[in-house]
C-alpha cells in the first residue's frame, strides 16, 4: 500500500464501479445476516418478551425492577442464571485448564517418540466429529444401569471393583465434572496441535546446552520450554476461554440442562424457543458477548504482536 | 552398548506408558460406541460391549449344571436333547425350567449333587438353550441397527424381519423410498448435505471476490471497509438468531434450505474473508502488474491468476467451513427444526424421545460421523489448518 502510485498499473487505480461488484455480494449478505441482527438484539434486549413494549412493563409492583434494564435483572440475579454463571466459570476453570495441560503434556511426550502422527492424529480426532456425535459416545460411557449388568464402562469398572454405581449425569455433585470431562476429550487436540508447533519452534541448541549442564527433563521443560512458547499458551488459553464461554451443544445433547448442568447459552436458548422470552434470551445474549469481549480484543492484540515479530 | 540401550529404553518407557495409554483413554470411548451399534439390540441391554468377544451368556453356568450328564453340546442324553428346538421350547423361562429341575428324575433328585443354580443362572442357562437349539439364534455382530437407523425404523424388531414378515410399522413401505422417510438417518443425511455444500461453496466465492477486491484493486475505503467486515468476526452466532429467526418468519424462510443457506453464508463469510485476503494479499506483486501490463481484466487476473493460485488456502476453508456445518446442531435446531432434520437434529431427537434405544443411537451417531471421519484420515493436512485457523469463529 505504501508503493508509489506510479509504479501501480492503471487498472489498479481504476476504483469507482469494479471493486464494489467484487466486494458487494459481501457486503449485503454480511449487513443482513450479522450486523443488523446485532444491533436488534441489542435494542430487543431492552423490550418485552414479544419486543413490543418496554422491558419495563413487565415490572411488578412492590418486588425489584430494573425499569428499562429488567431483562437485565433477569440474566443476572435470577437464581437459574447465577447457577448457569457457576457453572459457566466451573467449564472455564476446568475445561481451560484440563485442555491445556493435557495438551501441553501430550505435545511434549509426542515430541519424543516414533509414532508422533499416529498419537497427534488419535487425539485430534474428536475435533472431526459433532457435539452431538461425541454426546452419545459420552452417554454411553456414563450409561447407569439399575440392574445386575452395566453396559456403561466407567460403571462396570466401578462395580468391578467393588463400588456402588453412579448416576453419572443426574448427580449434582458431580454431573458437571462429567460434561466438562467430555469437553476435555473433543478439545484437548486442539490446544496440542498449537502447542505443538509452539514447542517445535523451540530451538535444539538451548535445550541441548542446558542438558549438556546437567539439567533434567523436568527443569529443561519448566524453566526453558515453558517460558519460550508462554504466548502462544497464552493465545490458546484465552481461545479456549472465548470457546468455553458459549458451550452448548455438549448441554443440550446430555442433559438439556436439568439437574443443575445449566449454563448460559443453553439457557439463552430455552428462554427463546422454549418460555418464548424474547427479550430475556436476548439480554443473556448480551451479557455472552460482553463476557467475551475482552478476550477477543487481548486475543487478537496478542495475535498482532506475535505477527508484528515474525 | 547394550546395557547403555536398555537403560535408554528403560529410560523412555514411562513416555511410552503415559503415551500410549491417553491414546488408549481417547480411542476406547468411541470404539466402544463402534462395537456396540454392531451388535443386535437384545445383546446391547443385557451385557456391555467389552464382553463381545466372550462365551455365550449361559455357557459357563450350563456347564457347572447340565453339561455332567447332557455332554457339553447336550446331545449326550438321546431322548432329552437340547438340541432339540421341541424338548427346549416346553422351558422357555426360568421358572418353569427351575420347577423341571426341581421334581424327581425316576425316584432321584434331578440334578444330583450339583447346586440348583439361581434364578438369574436359570434364566441364562434358559437363554442358551435356546441358543443352542437354534430357536433363537443371535450373531455377534449385525448390520441391522444401521438399516433401523437409516430407515427410521423404531418397531420392536427390526427393519429386514419385520418387512419379511409383512408387520411393517405405517410409515414404512418395505422398499427403496424408506431411505426418504423423514424419521430416518437416510433422509438427515442427504438434508445435511443439502445443508452443508451450498453453504461451503457460497461464502468461498464471495469471499474470493471481496479478498481479490481488497487485496489488488485499490478504492477508497477500502482499509476500514476491510477492518469492519472482519472485526464482525466477534459477533457470536447466538446474537443473531432472534431477530433472523423473526425476520425469517416474516419471510417465510424458516424452516427452508434458502434461510439456512443465507444465514451460513453470512457467518462463513468475516474470517473466509479475512483468510482470502491475507492469502491473495501475499502473492508476489510481480505477478499480478505483469498480468495487468499485458492487458488482462480484473476478472481475467481473478479467474486465471488470483483462483488457481490459491488452492491450498481454498481447500482448508472449504474443508473447515464444511465440517463446522456438518457438526452444527444450534443454527439447524432454530432455523430448520423437524420440517427438514438434518443428522445432529436426528440425533439430538432420539435422545430426548427414545431415551435407551442405544442400539438406533449408537448406529445413528456412527452415521453422522462417518463422513467427517474420513475426510480427516484422507485430508488430515488441510483438515488440521483449516480447524486450527477457524476455530474462534462462531
Amino acid at each position: 500500500m505504501a508503493t508509489s502510485d506510479e509504479r501501480v498499473p492503471k487498472i489498479m487505480k481504476q476504483g469507482r464501479v469494479v471493486p464494489w461488484l467484487y466486494v458487494a455480494p459481501a457486503l449485503l449478505i454480511m449487513t443482513a445476516i450479522i450486523m443488523y441482527p446485532a444491533i436488534n438484539t441489542f435494542l430487543l434486549s431492552f423490550k418485552n418478551a414479544d419486543g413490543t413494549l418496554s422491558a419495563a412493563s413487565a415490572c411488578v409492583p412492590g418486588e425489584p425492577c430494573w425499569g428499562i434494564f429488567e431483562n437485565f435483572r433477569y440474566a443476572l440475579t435470577a437464581p437459574i442464571m447465577q447457577n448457569a454463571f457457576r457453572n459457566n466459570l466451573l467449564w472455564v476453570i476446568l475445561m481451560v485448564g484440563g485442555t491445556v495441560s493435557m495438551g501441553l503434556l501430550i505435545a511434549v511426550l509426542a515430541d519424543r517418540v516414533r509414532y508422533e502422527a499416529l498419537a497427534k492424529a488419535i487425539i485430534f480426532m474428536p475435533m472431526a466429529i459433532s457435539f452431538v456425535g461425541a454426546g452419545i459416545i459420552w452417554k454411553f460411557v456414563y450409561a447407569y444401569g439399575t440392574g445386575r449388568v452395566q453396559i456403561g464402562l466407567l460403571n462396570a469398572i466401578v462395580t468391578s471393583l467393588g463400588g456402588d454405581t453412579v448416576s453419572w449425569l443426574s448427580q449434582p455433585a458431580i454431573n458437571n465434572f462429567s460434561l466438562i470431562i467430555v469437553g476435555v476429550w473433543m478439545w484437548t487436540g486442539f490446544c496440542m496441535t498449537i502447542l505443538s508447533a509452539a514447542l517445535k519452534s523451540v530451538p535444539d541448541e538451548i535445550l541441548e546446552a542446558a542438558r549438556v549442564d546437567g539439567a533434567t527433563e523436568w527443569k529443561v521443560f519448566w524453566k526453558i520450554m515453558v517460558p519460550i512458547i508462554m504466548p502462544t499458551i497464552a493465545v490458546v488459553v484465552t481461545t479456549m476461554v472465548i470457546n468455553v464461554l458459549k458451550v452448548f451443544d455438549i448441554v443440550y445433547v446430555m442433559t438439556g440442562g436439568n439437574y443443575g448442568t445449566e449454563v448460559i447459552a443453553n439457557r439463552m436458548y430455552g428462554e427463546m424457543y422454549i418460555s418464548h422470552q424474547s427479550g430475556r434470551s436476548a439480554a443473556i445474549a448480551v451479557v455472552l458477548i460482553l463476557l467475551t469481549i475482552p478476550f477477543m480484543i487481548w486475543n487478537v492484540r496478542r495475535l498482532r504482536e506475535q505477527e508484528a515479530i515474525r | 552398548m547394550t546395557v547403555e540401550r536398555i537403560k535408554k529404553i528403560l529410560g523412555h518407557l514411562p513416555t511410552h506408558i503415559v503415551l500410549i495409554g491417553l491414546c488408549a483413554i481417547w480411542l476406547i470411548p468411541t470404539f466402544g460406541l463402534l462395537i456396540t451399534s454392531l451388535r443386535p439390540f437384545q445383546n446391547i441391554n443385557t451385557s456391555g460391549w467389552w464382553t463381545v468377544l466372550a462365551a455365550p451368556t449361559g455357557s459357563e453356568e450350563y456347564s457347572q449344571t447340565c453339561a455332567s450328564c447332557h455332554g457339553s453340546d447336550g446331545k449326550a442324553i438321546a431322548w432329552a436333547d437340547h438340541t432339540d428346538p421341541e424338548v427346549v421350547q416346553q422351558y422357555p423361562r426360568s421358572i418353569k425350567l427351575l420347577a423341571m429341575l426341581k421334581q424327581d428324575h425316576k425316584g432321584q433328585p434331578h440334578l444330583g449333587d450339583i447346586p440348583m443354580p439361581e434364578p438369574q443362572q436359570a434364566a441364562d442357562i434358559a437363554d442358551y438353550l435356546k441358543r443352542i437349539s437354534g430357536i433363537e439364534v443371535r450373531p455377534r455382530f449385525t448390520l441391522n441397527n444401521y438399516i433401523d437407523a437409516l430407515m427410521g425404523y423404531r418397531g420392536r424388531n427390526n427393519y429386514v424381519t419385520d418387512c419379511a414378515t409383512g408387520e411393517q410399522a405405517l410409515d414404512l413401505n418395505c422398499d427403496n423410498s424408506d431411505l426418504l422417510n423423514p424419521r430416518g438417518m437416510g433422509r438427515a443425511f442427504l438434508n445435511s448435505l443439502l445443508v452443508a455444500i451450498p453453504c461451503t461453496i457460497l461464502p468461498i466465492i464471495l469471499a474470493s471476490f471481496a479478498g481479490y477486491a481488497f487485496s489488488w484493486i485499490h478504492f477508497r475505503s477500502r482499509v476500514w471497509l476491510f477492518a469492519l467486515l472482519v472485526g464482525l468476526q466477534i459477533v457470536p452466532l447466538q446474537m443473531t438468531l432472534i431477530p433472523i429467526s423473526r425476520l425469517y418468519a416474516q419471510l417465510g424462510l424458516n424452516g427452508t434450505f434458502q434461510g439456512i443457506w443465507l444465514f451460513h453464508t453470512g457467518f462463513g463469510l468475516p474470517y473466509a474473508i479475512y483468510l482470502m485476503r491475507n492469502f491473495l494479499g501475499s502473492l508476489p506483486r510481480d505477478l499480478f502488474e505483469s498480468a495487468y501490463l499485458d492487458g488482462a481484466s480484473h476478472w481475467t487476473a481473478f479467474w486465471r491468476l488470483a483462483l488457481p493460485l490459491s488452492v491450498p488456502a481454498l481447500a482448508s476453508l472449504a474443508i473447515f467451513q464444511f465440517l463446522w456445518i456438518w457438526n452444527d446442531l444450534l443454527v439447524a435446531l432454530v432455523f430448520l427444526g423437524g420440517q427438514k432434520p438434518v443428522l445432529t437434529y436426528q440425533i439430538s431427537n432420539m435422545v430426548s424421545s427414545l431415551g435407551a434405544g442405544w442400539h438406533l443411537l449408537t448406529a445413528a451417531a456412527f452415521i453422522s460421523m462417518a463422513l467427517p471421519m474420513i475426510v480427516f484420515f484422507s485430508l488430515q493436512r488441510y483438515f488440521v489448518r483449516g480447524m486450527l485457523a477457524g476455530a474462534v469463529k462462531g
